[in-house]
């Protein structure tokens, strides 16, 4: 590791907590002069919390930040960019309806003797920053004209222009062309060479060969890895990406497959379209499923696992296409109601955002997709209702201190206890989770694949999927490996091994960039 | 405790301390407050405002807003009030419909229901905002009721339905009757029915609630058309209790309505809080108003100080959410 004079920021033993989930868990990362580290791991496993700390976003619960080495507080985003931390959020910040160098400069205009904004010094500057990044739009081109791609460079504009000692940029290269990616780790290399410390989160490996000094990989909100790039092999990456190399404690039962549950002949899903991201998200997956089965869905992010899960369960209504069908009958894809009727139940991956009703007692969350059960006269039992529910909160053992608690008090682990709880109270026939135990500590991760297991046991089809390698390789019959929205492999569990299936999840052109 | 819906008994608890302390200080300040008069008063003064802010409870717990409830409190009324006095002309028939008492009740109600149901429609088919949905409902409603009325007043509207305004049944007024026979069915209905756990699931996560299978736009367009309906409502109490319709009446009625949900503690995100609420609400609205009259305030100062009380009991909420969270 280079000198530790040479480090610029430093996050030491930064902690932050959210109602029911940890997300930062002592994470300590230290960016160096004039290096790019990468920061990787799976969605939620708090890049974007640790990141709006150091952007000054929110405060950290406990822990430091030290620039230069001397410690700072930021009490908001503005204070970190005076100290010098410049950001690119994911999400574009930008205001459609001003004009491209009003954006960048957009709080630093440029003034006349008059106090109006100096329009010839603005947007002279800002063309000098847009050559720079090889952009090739008019100062005076108003954001909404613009393709993402490029709102995604005048964003990286803004960032540069602000002449930040570090940088962070969150997956920047989304939705850019390959040659705006070249122009971008050109800039990258000339950032670096005047000693400008930079942070970049990614998903995308293969462009970690072009910029990369440094790693360190997050998982949970915990650092489970760090490195230098030099010294990392792929494998070894991924490895640290998707998960433990230890199965834990769990020992799944052997199977014991019964008739056949599902089966899914072409399923396909469209993209956005007009040249925007991939034609299909998913592409002609096929797959068959039977009762007492678990079928283990990997691919990387982006690979179009969810949008297979949302496809089956009727979310893409009107734009799916494939044949599926429930115990051989035709199952429609028409909305989740109609797959709720026909004995789906999914577990989607962002509990808080599709799951969970925030607002609602535990009870009446676990109830909400059997309500019509516990009625008396047609009028909701409270009494009834905790009778009916009771028994399923007992059985995923959901620690609560009552039935009324609200449900956003309850930990991460938990509430996904009463999500399985909620779907398990309506008997369905197909379980589908997606990241089933994403942002959930190691015990309760632990109680959930045995519930899984168990749940198998009874009957019920499950469709698990999952980024951590070995959650599924634990839990899955038969293995299903995604990438790019196409189906690239299948595998029975005794075939499987993490080599195969990570061959598999590869794009054909990143296995020879790494 | 059993209840199912969501606890805010410390919140709820605040109002009704609220409420209390302005009893006391007002009875102490005016000899003419806590008399059973004025009591009656109080109650009949809020019967409309309670009416319009049960549906407005219900439109605010599904996550939107109804500014067009007191212009389909004056258009109801307005028809109502019309249809009894004139009936109506089958043109093309040439027979003229008359009206009896309760047809027109049940009239002036469907105009209202008829409204709300096209508020829902909009926001539901057309993914309108409800802000601005419910605004163009509120210009087209005032405008029927000018057209309906030609800008007059319709008066003499003989006493059976003048009843329902200045009548009284056991010794208790009429509106007041009505007003806490609607207060028991949404109770139960918001704490007891399908359709109102329905209602807190869409107002608090509406993704959730559509993966969970729950048919958002037709909760959604039962919220607009109860709306309506209850502002139907209000305006026949309005209508009776003046024996006339007047084509402004209810004007601004629907930021009084706002006010009192939301003195009452329930969330204008959605998914949190209750019709109790809004009744405490509505009570510290009417008994501020009562009080302020009665201590001879001027009504631009009653303005003043209406506004310093939603302004407080938001702040309030805010800082309640805020130790919550923390």
């Amino acid at each position: 590791m280079p000198a530790d004079s040479d480090i610029v920021l430093e996050a030491a033993s930064i902690t932050k907590s959210f109602p029911g989930v940890r997300a930062l868990d002592q994470v300590t990362l230290r960016v160096r002069r004039g290096r790019l580290l990468a920061l990787l791991g799976e969605n939620g496993a708090g890049k974007s919390t640790l990141m709006n700390i150091l952007a000054g976003v929110f405060p950290p619960d406990a822990g430091t930040l030290r620039l230069y080495g001397s410690e700072v507080r930021f009490p908001g985003p503005r204070a970190a960019l005076a100290a010098g931390i410049g950001i690119v959020f994911q999400e574009l910040n930008l205001i459609p309806h001003l004009s491209v160098a009003e954006n960048i400069f957009l709080g630093r205009e440029p003034r006349t003797r008059f106090g109006l904004i100096d329009y010839p010094q603005l947007n002279s500057a800002a063309a000098a920053v847009l050559k720079r990044l090889d952009l090739a739009v008019e100062p005076t081109t108003l954001i909404a004209d613009l393709r993402v791609g490029q709102q995604q460079l005048v964003e990286i504009a803004r960032a540069v222009s602000e002449e930040a000692r570090v940088l962070i940029l969150d997956e920047p290269t989304s939705s850019l062309s390959a040659h705006e990616v070249e122009v971008l780790f050109g800039v990258i290399a000339e950032l670096k060479k005047h000693g400008v410390a930079l942070i970049y989160i990614t998903h995308k490996f293969e462009e970690l060969a072009h910029i990369c000094d440094d790693v360190i990989v997050m998982r949970d909100g915990r650092v489970v890895g760090e490195s230098l790039f030099t010294d990392l092999s792929r494998e070894a990456l991924v490895r640290l990406m998707a998960g433990r190399e230890a199965k834990e404690s769990f020992q799944k039962s052997p199977a014991t497959a019964g008739a056949e549950l599902l089966r899914a002949e072409g399923v396909s899903l469209p993209g956005a379209g007009a040249g925007v991201g991939r034609p299909y998200l998913v592409e002609n997956v096929s797959f068959t499923l039977c009762r007492g089965e678990v079928l283990g869905v990997f691919g990387l992010v982006g690979a179009g696992r969810t949008e297979l899960l949302e496809t089956l369960f009727g979310l893409h209504a009107g734009r799916a296409t494939g044949r599926v069908t429930l115990e051989g009958r035709p199952l429609d894809l028409a909305s989740p109601a109609a797959a709720i009727a026909a004995g789906l139940a999914l577990a989607p991956e962002d509990r808080k955002r599709d799951g969970l009703v925030l607002p609602m007692s535990v009870a009446a969350n676990a109830s909400l997709a059997s309500l019509d059960r516990t009625l008396r006269g047609g009028f909701v039992s409270p009494t009834r209702e905790a009778a009916y529910i009771t028994p399923y909160v007992e059985r995923f053992r959901v620690k609560t201190p009552s039935l009324d608690q609200l449900i956003v008090n309850l930990s991460g682990g938990n509430q996904q206890k009463v999500i399985l709880a909620k779907w398990l109270a309506t008997n369905p026939k197909l379980l589908l989770l997606d990241e089933p135990t994403r942002g959930i500590d190691v015990n309760a991760k632990r109680e959930i694949y045995a519930f899984i297991d168990e749940l198998a046991r009874l009957g019920l089809g499950l469709i698990v999927v999952s980024s951590e390698l070995p959650e599924i390789l634990a839990l899955a019959d038969h293995i299903l490996v995604m990438c790019e929205g196409r189906q690239t492999a299948e595998f029975a569990r005794a075939d499987a091994t993490a080599e195969r299936i990570l061959a598999a999840a590869f794009p054909a052109a990143a296995t020879t960039a790494a | 405790m059993s209840e199912s819906s969501p606890p805010f008994s410390l919140r709820r608890f605040q109002s009704l301390f609220a409420l209390a302390l302005m009893v006391v200080a007002l009875s102490l300040l005016s000899d003419n407050f806590l008399t059973p008069d004025n009591g009656w008063n109080i109650l009949r003064q809020i019967s409309v405002n309670l009416c319009l802010s049960i549906g407005m409870t219900l439109v605010i717990l599904s996550g939107g807003i109804d500014l067009s409830v007191g212009a389909i409190l004056g258009l109801a009324g307005a028809v109502a009030a019309g249809l009894l006095k004139s009936g109506v002309e089958l043109g093309a028939l040439g027979v003229r419909l008359e009206f009896t008492v309760t047809g027109a009740i049940v009239a002036g109600i469907a105009v209202g229901g008829a409204a709300g149901w096209f508020n829902g429609f909009a926001i539901t088919r057309f993914s309108l905002p409800p802000f601005v949905a419910t605004l163009g409902m509120l210009s087209i409603a005032r405008g029927l009721t000018m057209l309906w009325t030609g800008g007059f007043p319709i008066t003499s509207l003989g006493t059976s339905f003048g009843f329902l305004g200045t009548g009284a049944f056991l010794g208790m007024p009429m509106p007041v009757w009505i007003m806490l026979a609607l207060v028991a069915v949404f109770v139960v209905v918001t704490r007891r029915t399908r359709f109102g756990r329905h209602l807190y699931a869409v107002g608090g996560n509406e993704r959730a609630a559509r993966l969970t299978g729950l048919n958002v736009p037709r909760i959604k367009l039962a919220v607009y058309t109860l709306a309506g309906a209850l502002a139907g409502v209000a305006g026949l109490i309005v209508t009776a209790r003046l024996d006339s319709a007047q084509p402004n009446a209810g004007l601004g009625y629907e930021l009084d309505s706002i006010a009192a949900v939301v003195i009452g503690g329930t969330s204008l995100s959605g998914g949190r809080g209750s019709i109790w609420g809004t009744v405490l609400g509505c009570l510290i609205i009417g008994v501020l108003n009562n009080g302020l009259f009665l201590l001879n305030v001027s009504p631009f100062w009653q303005q003043v100080i209406k506004g310093g009380v939603i302004l407080l009991a938001v702040a309030i909420d805010k800082l309640n959410a805020r130790a919550r969270d923390a």
